[in-house]
């Protein structure tokens, strides 16, 4: 078997999930290789090949994958996957935009956000937001997977395989890129914190919002939201926790006024250690917090802040 | 212009599922069905671009099982003109959908096919991306803004970290996200209005599409129960326990 793992990159940099994929990689087992694709990747690309078990780094550089559409990557993937067994990305925006596309022009199934490898073919992943789990066999000669790079601890960074280039020739009369507006933050990104802190509609407004940076800074903390609270305006939908926004599995989760949808469970049922800060104390998340304080957020919050 | 939006019959977003004990599937006998929420905002979307003069017509379709009428009444309710019925009593996975699809696309060629981003139930996220690729259509996912302009559509993405605006050669198909609008409610006398308007009903075959999937459902099962843990009195004891028992924090 040979597998190729799409590497997400953003800003000049490789993302941590990579080292994830690349880990559900080793676990179906075969040759690995890495193709990073987007515009000057000198790097991203030498950031790829320490990754432990990636045999070959292949290199798209090109102004066509600058912005990561999907129309010329999934191109530049058809280009590829005649070579592999399996094609891996993670269930990113990115992932998720361009695999589909790649499996459809290949006729093949995709599998979505897997969370275990059984075998070389079979897979589970969540359904219903997480309220079950599905084992799930493909017939098809090529895989297309995407992975929830939560579920798969990452491969050191010991490695060094070799780097060449693809020539490929890909255009793009379709789609072109136009702007884009990036949350600037120096707090960690919401996939790969190893503290969350979570605020919900109890949160009240976006402005109350700001009681919870000085916690977060103390803890090294990303900052999330429930999906009420980016339904109510109070924050953009990139700080989304749940089955509709990120997935996060963190060492520890701090919920903050949120009741515990279903849907936002599903986002955070994963992480090591959740607290939740509720003044109801009927709230579905003490169901699943392991530490629950019942109390008005608006005290609580400023206390800990005090205590850390 | 003309806009195509696909619909999804799925288990109602408020009713707490069962898996069967057979493990076979999740049990879906005598449990409340509705229109998958991302589908609501296409339908929403589709039938905004008509009241702004940008549509001329609305053609809902879904692919499913006879049952599935109900959610293209739905539709036709909220504002479609038309419906289409692909009927299928078979599992239908995404790429089988997505084939169906692309033939009802074939045959009314739509310049704007609007899809939600995912479905409640498989919680794939695939349809609307591989309908984009059948039809050689370039793609506007997880939308939370869309505007024609001419030949172009542009549409503003969700994307993990903010948003990002592309700009797509029409025809196009753009799937939505949570924030591309708020959904109207149908009203009594759209609703009855609904029941005479026009619902084809093709199958599979007469569309000339095999809607089989490569992919074979083994087993599903409920997920690793989490065991719900302690109340503490205050934000002290709260303190000591990350520290101390937990260790998560030093």
């Amino acid at each position: 078997m040979s597998i190729l793992v799409l590497a997400e990159h953003h800003d000049g940099q490789l993302a941590d999930a990579t080292a994830h994929v690349v880990a559900a990689a080793q676990a179906i087992g075969g040759d690995i290789d890495v193709l990073v694709a987007g515009q000057d990747l000198g790097s991203i690309a030498e950031a790829a090949a320490k990754l432990d078990g990636v045999a070959r780094v292949r290199v798209a550089d090109s102004e066509v994958f600058a912005h990561q559409l999907a129309e010329p990557l999934a191109d530049l993937l058809v280009s590829l996957a005649d070579d592999y067994s399996h094609v891996l990305a993670a269930a990113s925006t990115t992932g998720k935009n361009v695999l589909p596309r790649l499996a459809a022009l290949k006729d093949v199934a995709q599998i979505s956000e897997i969370i275990a490898v059984e075998s070389a073919d079979t897979f589970k992943r969540p359904i219903y937001a997480g309220n079950a789990i599905a084992t799930v066999q493909s017939g098809d000669a090529l895989k297309v997977i995407t992975v929830r790079s939560t579920a798969f601890d990452a491969v050191a960074q010991e490695g060094s395989a070799s780097v060449e280039a693809v020539d490929a020739a890909v255009d793009n009369a379709l789609s072109s890129f136009v702007g884009e507006e990036l949350a600037k933050s120096d707090r960690p990104e919401l996939g790969a914190a190893r503290v969350v802190v979570s605020g919900g509609r109890g949160m009240g407004s976006g402005e109350n919002f700001k009681i919870l940076d000085s916690v977060a800074d103390k803890l090294g903390a990303a900052i999330g939201a429930s999906r009420a609270a980016v339904d109510a305006g109070f924050v953009p939908n990139d700080m989304q926790v749940g089955q509709t926004g990120k997935i996060v599995a963190p060492d520890l989760y701090i919920a903050v006024g949120i009741s515990g949808a279903i849907q936002h469970l599903a986002g955070m049922k994963d992480s090591k250690v959740i607290v939740a800060i509720n003044k109801d104390e009927e709230a579905p998340i003490f169901q699943v917090a392991d530490y629950g304080l019942v109390a008005d957020l608006f005290e609580a919050i400023p206390e800990l802040d005090s205590k850390l | 212009m003309k806009v195509l939006v696909a619909v999804k019959r799925v288990i109602d977003y408020n009713v707490k599922i069962r898996v069967k004990p057979d493990g076979s599937d999740v049990d879906l006998t005598n449990v409340k069905m509705a229109m998958n929420p991302f589908c609501e905002i296409a339908v929403e979307e589709a039938v905004r671009l008509k009241e702004q003069g940008v549509a001329t017509e609305v053609v809902a379709v879904t692919v499913g099982p006879k049952a599935a009428q109900e959610q293209l009444r739905t539709a036709l309710a909220l504002g479609a003109d038309r419906a289409i019925h692909v009927e299928s009593d078979e599992r239908v996975e995404s790429l089988g959908a997505a084939k169906a699809l692309a033939k009802v696309v074939e045959k009314e060629a739509p310049q704007l096919v609007i899809l939600g981003k995912q479905a409640i139930d498989s919680d794939n996220n695939q349809t609307g991306q591989m309908l984009a690729a059948l039809t050689g259509m370039p793609q506007g996912t997880f939308a939370s803004a869309v505007e024609v302009e001419g030949e172009t559509l542009k549409v503003v993405r969700e994307i993990d970290g903010g948003l990002q605006t592309v700009a797509l050669k029409l025809p196009a198909v753009v799937t939505t996200d949570l924030r591309l609008n708020e959904p109207r409610y149908a009203k009594l006398p759209d609703i009855m209005k609904a029941k005479k308007k026009p619902l084809d009903v093709l199958t599979p075959a007469e569309l000339g599409v095999e809607v089989a999937s490569g992919l074979t459902l083994v087993k599903v099962e409920p997920p690793a129960e989490r065991q719900g843990g302690v109340k503490v009195g205050s934000v002290d004891e709260l303190v000591d326990k990350l520290k101390n028992e937990a260790k998560v924090i030093a």
